[in-house]
């Protein structure tokens, strides 16, 4: 199970890249070998302003539907439009192939998330 | 509560299987994806383990009358060596389960079952038995190892004897010698491919699935209970507890080929059955294509014109076909094919379109 250095990772394992002012977000490897072959996801609309942990989308799986949460606080910037027609590039690549981007609204919020390492015991314990 | 272990359990975690509880059964769910494994089938082979399922034995003089009061098909037309599909009916024709009913003899019947009912079903069989007809639970001897897909028959016949080259479809052959086995082996399945159901005693069952998957080599693959689902039902086989369901009729499911109501004795349920069908059922089952965003799942509610119209039994990604396809139990009058409905899906609607003929079926 792949945990990258350098990210931050959430409970609901997703991941944060963080460059600058924006933040990009994805799924971890965790996620994606636990879901199975993701089969559609719904994006967030591009402009809309989320509080931290709220639910922004959908990860489905072949089984089932994950909620997809928003890490942080601001307003979602991009989204990669190519998981419309092919979810499956989250199995192929999680840490490549994010979902979207944002403007971190409140730096703080990156407090509440674990580093590699405290992810890498936290999957131990799931 | 411990889960229960089939006699293929050692094999499941040495192919690295991703085990899951499955109706209190530790199964597979995948060893290498679930839309691979899908795949695979339909173009090659795939290795199922289906020891979960339920074999009930029926003997008795009068059995075969017996049988063709329990269920809805028509058994009396079967002949010894044939296999027979039937819903079995509660006497309000809800559906108690549907299954495979192997005639043996006109004394002699053994029905398979689904492994979530077995329970019920062996109940239900006992109440409605008369003196003179012996019902026996046999699950726990047997073994079940499905083998299905384009290649599954060749692969086969390299460890077969000669009585394996004429088996026809719905047949079986209740003693052949397999991988050096006793087995009964049908040409059956739930795939909607080609294949065997091979059943054999729980002790030769390790020896049966590794002589498949050594002689079958790289076109044989073990599948999970994941792309068994998928399979079924982009072939459009129903799964009870989804199209069937105690309180779901034969007829309302769409399956009134396998429903004799011209059989001279009835059966349990057919009074009603009658009725339904010469009132015109009032709901029934439809095929929808999701011609928006999003993948439809059991339960979701199905909209006409602004109304509920009914629900979703099975939805899902359909990779042979490319589509992602639902079965839903809906109003009689709304179910015109090329129709326009909406599936709620996380509450909002999702436009779908009624279709006929829109499953698998193989060339």
């Amino acid at each position: 199970m792949e945990v990258r250095a350098g990210l931050y990772y959430s409970k609901e394992h997703e991941w944060v890249r963080v460059e600058g002012d924006t933040a990009y977000i994805g799924i971890t490897d965790f996620a994606q070998s636990h879901m199975g072959d993701i089969v559609f996801v719904e994006l967030p609309e591009p402009g809309s302003e989320f509080s931290a942990m709220e639910i922004v989308g959908v990860i489905e799986s072949v089984k089932a539907a994950a909620d997809m949460h928003i890490p942080l606080s601001g307003a979602v910037f991009k989204v990669n439009e190519a998981l419309e027609t092919h979810p499956e590039l989250l199995n192929a690549d999680p840490y490549k192939n994010w979902i979207f981007s944002m403007d971190i609204g409140d730096p703080s919020d990156l407090d509440n998330l674990m580093d590699a390492a405290a992810y890498e015991a936290f999957c131990a314990g799931e | 509560m411990e889960l229960k272990r089939t006699p293929l359990f050692e094999k499941h975690v040495a192919a690295k299987g991703k085990l899951i509880d499955f109706n209190s059964w530790e199964l597979p769910v995948e060893y290498s994806g679930i839309l691979f494994e899908h795949g695979f089938v339909r173009r090659s082979a795939g290795l199922f383990d289906v020891s979960h399922m339920g074999e009930i034995r029926i003997k008795g003089s009068d059995a075969l009358h017996f049988v063709n009061r329990l269920v809805t098909n028509d058994i009396a037309r079967a002949v010894p060596g044939q296999v027979v599909y039937s819903p079995m009916c509660h006497h309000d024709a809800g559906t108690v389960d549907d299954l495979l009913v192997y005639k043996i003899s006109d004394e002699d019947f053994f029905l398979v079952v689904n492994a979530a009912n077995k329970d019920k079903d062996f109940v239900h069989i006992q109440r409605e038995a008369p003196a003179g007809i012996e019902v026996v639970d046999e699950s726990a001897a047997w073994a079940q190892i499905a083998l299905q897909g384009p290649k599954a028959i060749g692969i086969a016949l390299r460890l077969a004897d000669e009585s394996l080259a004429g088996l026809k479809p719905f047949r079986f052959i209740g003693h052949a010698l397999f991988a050096g086995k006793d087995c009964l082996i049908s040409r059956t399945g739930y795939t909607g491919e080609d294949g065997l159901e091979i059943y054999c005693s729980p002790a030769d069952a390790g020896t049966v699935w590794d002589a498949l998957l050594d002689t079958g080599r790289e076109d044989i693959l073990p599948i999970g209970l994941g792309a068994r689902d998928t399979l079924r039902f982009e072939a459009k086989l129903p799964l009870y507890g989804h199209e069937l369901a105690d309180d779901i009729s034969p007829l309302e499911a769409g399956l009134d080929r396998f429903v004799k109501l011209d059989k001279p004795d009835g059966f349990i349920g057919s009074d009603i059955l009658l009725a339904q069908k010469k009132e015109g059922l009032l709901r029934r089952m439809c095929e929808i294509e999701i011609t928006g965003r999003g993948i439809p799942r059991p339960g979701y509610e199905v909209m006409a014109a602004g109304k509920t119209v009914g629900y979703v039994t099975s939805g899902g990604m359909c990779p042979a076909l490319n589509r992602i396809l639902a079965l839903a139990l809906i109003d009689s009058d709304c179910c015109r094919p090329e129709s326009e409905v909406e599936i709620i899906i996380r509450e909002k609607p999702v436009s779908a379109v009624i279709r006929q003929n829109a499953f698998y079926k193989r060339s």
